[in-house]
């Protein structure tokens, strides 16, 4: 409407929408004002206030007090963060690699043998499912005695195993759950991937000679790398953070085995009445340690870059 | 058009909001909030009746599972949106008493007269603290022994020897002796055979409800309590007492049930879950529960019964933990909340709960009641109920400070000792001095 009163009458100044439109990077903001509002007051002003909160003692409901480096010292000394740190770290190391091969396999598979949208909409159906009802159902299905999944692994003879009871599998298993929620969704992405690789240079190659393993190591895997990338960092991000199927499945036990780090900041506060210093130090201590691990991952396999231009 | 629509809208909005108002003016409705799905109907008829009585008063229960339902108070304190009024727990009163959340009724206990004495002995007293009281008893449990009625008469054993069978830490009793008859191996052979196979078992003769972290209500803490020993030195103690030997060698004995015996599923198979689920599958003979729980288990697809405790050194002892109504100091309708408490501490209330017989109220008649209730229906909860009548037969559940942080130094301990990752004489000292120096 204010485009057309514009052309009607050229004497009056240009409307304010029209100016907004005719500036593409004010337009540009405009579109991201809403994410970049919710991000603001959810994320990063949360974020900044956790870090002022870590030098305090405080439990949100009397007043602050500020208690200097404290909070990180009693971190430091506690045994159960640095246990918890380390287990997260075998859950990142069961998940992810496991998780992102699987991904490739289906996703290459599914380039091959079939294009159908059922197909993938059947494979991301794990990762609509919220996470809690795939944390009860695994909890049912891997239960020693009444769980499909262990009469199953008796009646061919592997025998039963303890799954989420077992402090030695406990970990193992719920990276295993959500293995088996993510793979199909990281599938698709790996997919999407593979659909930018121009079909011309495949034929080049066949053309040449090469077979399909050399066409995948030479071709296909370099030219994924910007994707691959963007998945292991997205999912090394989310694999640090596992606390759902744990908060449902294991509640941090047995003895302690799958407390990871986010379990652990949720017991300060849950636990530990509202210890609120003490939950953002070890969830500074967690950024930190993301930040440092997002970088080395992005510099080591140059993520902003693609090696397409070198094919041409 | 477009205009004169949306000035409509207006109109409707504005007149909705100001009888809204008006409303709430006149009416107020209480949010109040448990955790037991099974005692939902006869609290909703308490709130019913108590509507009746106060037609401005109106009563919305909400329901949240225990393991949410701590989280979602902790955060409604701090979002300025818990319920008026709650059901509160002896483990977690003092923590909310530290943070300064709950409403001191004694004051209000004193203006209105308000009898406390009613109430079975011992209960209006744990909700007390220097002068203080956080709640008012709504009811009190004890724990028995829950048995497969099925399972013990093809086993020839009469649930009559639960009425004079004995346990020590030292080699169990006859209550070991029963369990053992109890459980059966693939070849037929019962636990108390030489040729019983603990490697094969198709039946087991009990189920432990887990290994209990800091508290044991229904697990050891009926047996460690019969050697003579205490959780700590008092209510509101500020000493525990889990490197004592008669607990040690009382929780090996609770782990040693599956990992040396071979009588009882493995803390593995227990704990995700639950005793409950595993005893309703119908091959396990016994196992201990709180009163709370007897509904659940006469829905159990076989006919069950309930036993007395063993008898130890020291005699018969069952934890006696109550639960009570709490006012969130947060409240905007304190009379109303206190009103709608004092209703739920009465025999009012009390009598529809027992009549309902979910679980047995605070005040004795209104117990004797539930325990009728059941009577008619042919179900005997005479175990849990002469328990706690008992000279001595109760001891009360360990209320002090730091409870979260004792929970979860001691979850992790006793994990330990019945996976059999550690013996309970290795990791309940350390545990106990970790504890010990919250103080």
């Amino acid at each position: 409407m204010a485009a057309i009163r514009v052309t009607a009458s050229p004497l009056v100044k240009p409307s304010l929408m029209s100016r907004i439109g005719n500036n593409q990077a004010l337009l540009g903001y405009l579109f991201i004002l809403p994410s970049l509002i919710g991000f603001i007051a959810f994320f990063a002003v949360p974020a900044i206030r956790s870090i002022f909160i870590s030098f305090q003692e405080w439990n949100l409901l009397t007043d602050a007090k500020y208690v200097g480096l404290e909070n990180y010292q009693e971190l430091f000394a506690d045994d159960r963060f640095w246990r918890s740190l380390q287990i997260t770290v075998t859950y990142v190391l069961w998940n992810i690699p496991l998780q992102t091969v699987l991904a490739l396999g289906i996703a290459l598979l599914m380039e091959r043998i079939s294009n159908s949208p059922l197909l993938r909409g059947l494979l991301i159906l794990p990762w609509l499912m919220p996470n809690v009802i795939v944390a009860m159902l695994f909890v049912w299905l891997l239960d020693p005695t009444l769980g499909l999944i262990n009469i199953f692994l008796q009646n061919i003879g592997v025998g039963q195993q303890g799954f989420f009871g077992d402090p030695n599998q406990a970990i193992a298993s719920i990276a295993g759950v959500n293995i088996w929620r993510h793979m199909g969704y990281t599938a698709i992405l790996i997919y999407a991937g593979l659909k930018t690789i121009p079909k011309s240079l495949y034929e080049a190659a066949r053309v040449d000679g090469a077979n399909g393993l050399v066409q995948f190591l030479r071709i296909t895997l370099p030219l994924l790398r910007p994707v691959l990338v963007f998945v292991m960092v997205t999912s090394v991000i989310g694999s640090f953070q596992i606390f759902d199927t744990i908060a449902v499945a294991t509640e941090g036990g047995p003895a302690g085995a799958t407390r990871t780090i986010i379990v652990y900041i949720y017991e300060q506060v849950f636990e530990r009445r509202i210890n609120m210093g003490m939950a953002t130090a070890a969830s500074v201590v967690l950024f930190l340690i993301l930040v440092s691990v997002t970088i080395v991952q992005i510099r080591s396999f140059r993520g902003n870059q693609s090696d397409l231009a070198d094919y041409s | 058009m477009k205009h004169r629509s949306s000035l409509f809208v207006l109109l409707v909005v504005a007149l909705l909001l100001s009888v809204s108002a008006v409303s709430a003016q006149d009416a107020v409705t209480i949010r109040y909030v448990l955790w037991d799905t099974n005692q939902l109907p006869a609290y909703q008829q308490c709130a019913d009746a108590f509507t009746a009585a106060n037609p401005d008063i109106t009563v919305s229960i909400e329901q949240l599972g225990w393991d949410d339902y701590w989280t979602a108070i902790t955060t409604g304190f701090i979002s300025g949106d818990a319920p008026d009024v709650f059901t509160n727990h002896l483990a977690k009163y003092p923590e909310f008493v530290a943070l300064e959340q709950l409403v001191d009724l004694q004051p209000l206990v004193e203006r209105d007269g308000v009898a406390t004495d009613i109430y079975y002995p011992g209960l209006a007293e744990l909700w007390s603290k220097d002068g203080a009281r956080y709640g008012l008893p709504k009811d009190w449990d004890t724990i028995a022994v829950v048995y497969n009625s099925d399972l013990l008469a093809a086993a020839g054993v009469d649930p009559a020897v639960m009425a004079d069978w004995t346990w020590t830490p030292e080699d169990g009793g006859s209550f070991l002796e029963t369990i053992a008859a109890l459980t059966l191996d693939a070849n037929g052979n019962n636990g108390l055979s030489p040729d019983f196979d603990k490697t094969n078992v198709v039946q087991y003769g009990f189920v432990p409800d887990t290994m209990g972290g800091a508290y044991g209500q229904t697990q050891w803490s009926a047996l460690a309590v019969s050697t003579g020993w205490t959780f700590n030195n008092g209510v509101w103690g500020d000493e525990y007492y889990y490197d004592d030997p008669r607990f040690i060698d009382t929780v090996q004995f609770w782990a040693d049930l599956a990992l040396e015996y071979g009588y009882a599923p493995s803390f593995e198979e227990v704990t995700s879950l639950g005793s409950s689920t595993l005893f309703q599958a119908g091959n396990i003979a016994m196992t201990m529960n709180g009163s709370w729980m007897i509904g659940t288990f006469l829905s159990s697809e076989f006919p069950v019964g309930f036993g007395r405790l063993p008898a130890g050194p020291e005699g018969r002892k069952s934890m006696f933990n109550g639960l009570a109504d709490s006012i969130w100091v947060g409240t905007p309708h304190l009379e109303e909340s206190w009103s709608w408490v004092k209703f739920l501490g009465s025999a009012d209330c009390q009598n529809i709960i027992g009549a309902s017989g979910v679980v047995f109220p605070a005040i004795p008649e209104a117990a004797g009641m539930a325990q009728q209730m059941r009577a008619d229906a042919g179900v005997d909860v005479s175990a849990f109920v002469d328990q706690a009548n008992e000279d001595g037969g109760t001891f009360l559940f360990p209320i002090a400070d730091y409870a979260g942080e004792i929970s979860t130094i001691m979850n992790e301990a006793m994990d330990a000792i019945g996976l059999g990752i550690s013996k309970a004489a290795d990791v309940l000292p350390a545990a106990n001095a970790e504890i010990n120096d919250l103080f």
